[in-house]
């Protein structure tokens, strides 16, 4: 297999953009990837688009207004979808194109337009993540299931309420210095553990955005990337693993064991484990997700996640700065965009142009990204050398 | 009573034996004949070997609460009186985990691991929805 790099990163604004369609949305990341890395979309071999929601964007093939709108006819175009972890899911098909010697640069573009629809809309789409079959006559719906998570992790470990704040706090501390993000605002506590019950024990500012965004990295083989950037970005490891659909089949609620396997892969691809990762962004869609995902990436003992973010041990000047982009609680969750803005993220904090929020020293860098309540799990490696 | 307007389940070759036998007031679960695994819910074949060879059981109904939500806010207009409800994890004596309600107290009162029992709901004529209640 071939060693591949990210040479060019794009990041669109993530918000309620209600001014830029899901083709304009597109073109703004893929434009300033394209600028990032000093390539001409005439030089790129073929694209893949994570897209998880026809429904959202109202739209039968959406991938298809994509390459349409940026003109990259007629080369191949590949639709990829993993729900929430959608955008890892093309970064890793991207990577496959690549890494195979089929293709010498791929383009890989995450979007997701969610604000076509409202709200309510959104949130019942998303409960499809679930099982709609045998769930939906008992009234459940997304942030329910992250709820049974958080009792049970509560019940087992003595997770607070407030430990699950603290991540809120932390996340829009960083997401206030990502221009980027959906929401540039700080919160305290007690803010936080005020906020409106959504589902108890999840507060208002326990759930992520519902969020308009995309995001777009360049791939390069070894041969391609020494030509192009000076600081390429090198994919060392990737996990993919999947679990049952049905919350009630997994062994446990306060794990999710795809995570775990996704991990264990990537870390033994990369030759590294949880004590060499200087900087990680991880699936935050509730709060108490980043909570687990500390002790399912082996960032602490399992039952421990609560007083990592208690110690402040994910900040940026911590033992392992974990979503210091804002993650998905506060830079948003637009959900095929996720997983390729958080491999920006990293590329970023791997070149040392992460600004304020910058992990010092950055060498080896994760992502962590989960579909739906964890039937799928994404975890990758980069590497500066 | 107003007519009913929340979602029904959804009967196809999969679930049909289980809500028939809802209607009659039983939790039934199927055990694949060729390797022993007990499984919710029901499907014509067995994920771990794929057999079509079943039988099914009768729960007794008892379990514990593994875990739940207490719902505040509704996505569909027919749980908007209901808030806030309880969906729970539970866990039969037999085995088998179910998503379903907690009824029959405060939703305050609802703590993972609390023992509960079957009980009815009759939502219409054709379906009756399995919810469970605190016991001892
Ligand atoms: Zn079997």
């Amino acid at each position: 297999m071939k060693r591949v790099a990210i040479v060019g990163i794009g990041h669109g604004k993530f918000g309620v953009r209600s001014d830029a369609s899901l083709r304009e949305l597109t073109f703004e990341a893929v434009k300033a990837c394209l600028d990032d890395a000093g390539v001409s979309l005439k030089e790129v071999d073929s694209m893949v688009t994570g897209i998880a929601g026809d429904e959202f964007s109202l739209a039968l093939q959406p991938s298809a207004q994509v390459h349409d709108y940026i003109g990259f006819y007629p080369k191949p175009n590949f639709r990829v979808e993993g729900a929430c972890a959608t955008g890892s899911m093309a970064l890793r098909t991207g990577w496959m194109n690549v890494a195979s010697g089929l293709a010498d640069l791929v383009l890989v573009v995450g979007v997701e337009k969610m604000t076509e629809v409202p709200t309510s809309v959104a949130t019942e789409i998303m409960g499809r993540g679930g099982d709609s079959m045998w769930e939906y006559p008992f009234g459940t719906t997304f942030p329910g299931y992250y709820a049974m998570m958080a009792n049970a992790h509560m019940a087992e470990y003595g997770t607070t309420e407030e430990q699950m704040a603290m991540v809120a706090v932390k996340n829009h501390y960083y997401g206030h210095l990502n221009p980027f993000a959906h929401m540039q605002k700080e919160v305290t506590l007690e803010k936080a553990l005020t906020s409106f019950t959504v589902a108890h024990p999840l507060k208002l500012f326990d759930c992520s955005l519902i969020t308009d965004g995309a995001a777009a990295v360049l791939l390069a083989s070894e041969e391609r990337a020494k030509t192009i950037s000076t600081k390429p970005v090198w994919i060392a490891g990737l996990g993919l693993a999947t679990d049952t659909m049905r919350i009630t089949e997994r062994e446990s609620l306060t794990s999710i064991a795809a995570s775990r396997e996704a991990a264990r892969i990537a870390y033994q691809m990369a030759g590294v484990g949880p004590a060499d990762i200087d900087v990680a962004t991880v699936h935050d869609c509730f709060t108490i997700a980043e909570i687990v995902a500390y002790e399912d990436l082996g960032f602490c003992e399992k039952g421990e996640g609560g007083k990592l973010i208690e110690a402040k041990e994910t900040y940026v000047d911590g033992r392992t700065p974990v979503n210091v982009d804002g993650g998905l609680k506060s830079k948003g969750h637009p959900l095929g965009a996720t997983g390729v803005s958080m491999a920006i993220e990293i590329t970023k904090q791997l070149r040392g142009e992460a600004g304020q929020r910058q992990v010092k020293d950055a060498e080896i860098g994760l992502t962590h990204n989960v579909g739906g309540t964890g039937q799928v799990a994404a975890v990758h490696i980069f590497r500066r050398e | 009573m107003g007519e009913y307007n929340k979602p029904l389940p959804n009967v196809n070759d999969d679930s049909n034996e289980f809500w028939a036998g809802c209607k009659e007031h039983q939790l039934r679960f199927q055990k694949c004949k060729v390797c022993g695994h007990v499984r919710w819910p029901a499907s014509i074949l067995c994920p771990m070997c794929h057999s079509k060879e079943t039988k099914w059981i009768v729960s007794e109904g008892k379990g514990r609460v593994y875990s739940f939500a207490v719902y505040h806010v509704a996505y569909h207009p027919g749980f908007e009186n209901d808030l806030p409800y309880v969906v729970a994890d539970v866990e039969l004596e037999e085995g088998p985990r179910l998503v379903t309600n907690i009824v029959g107290c405060r939703p305050d009162d609802v703590k993972c691991e609390m023992p509960v029992e079957v009980v009815w709901d009759d939502v219409t004529e054709k379906f009756s929805l399995p919810k469970f209640k605190p016991c001892c």
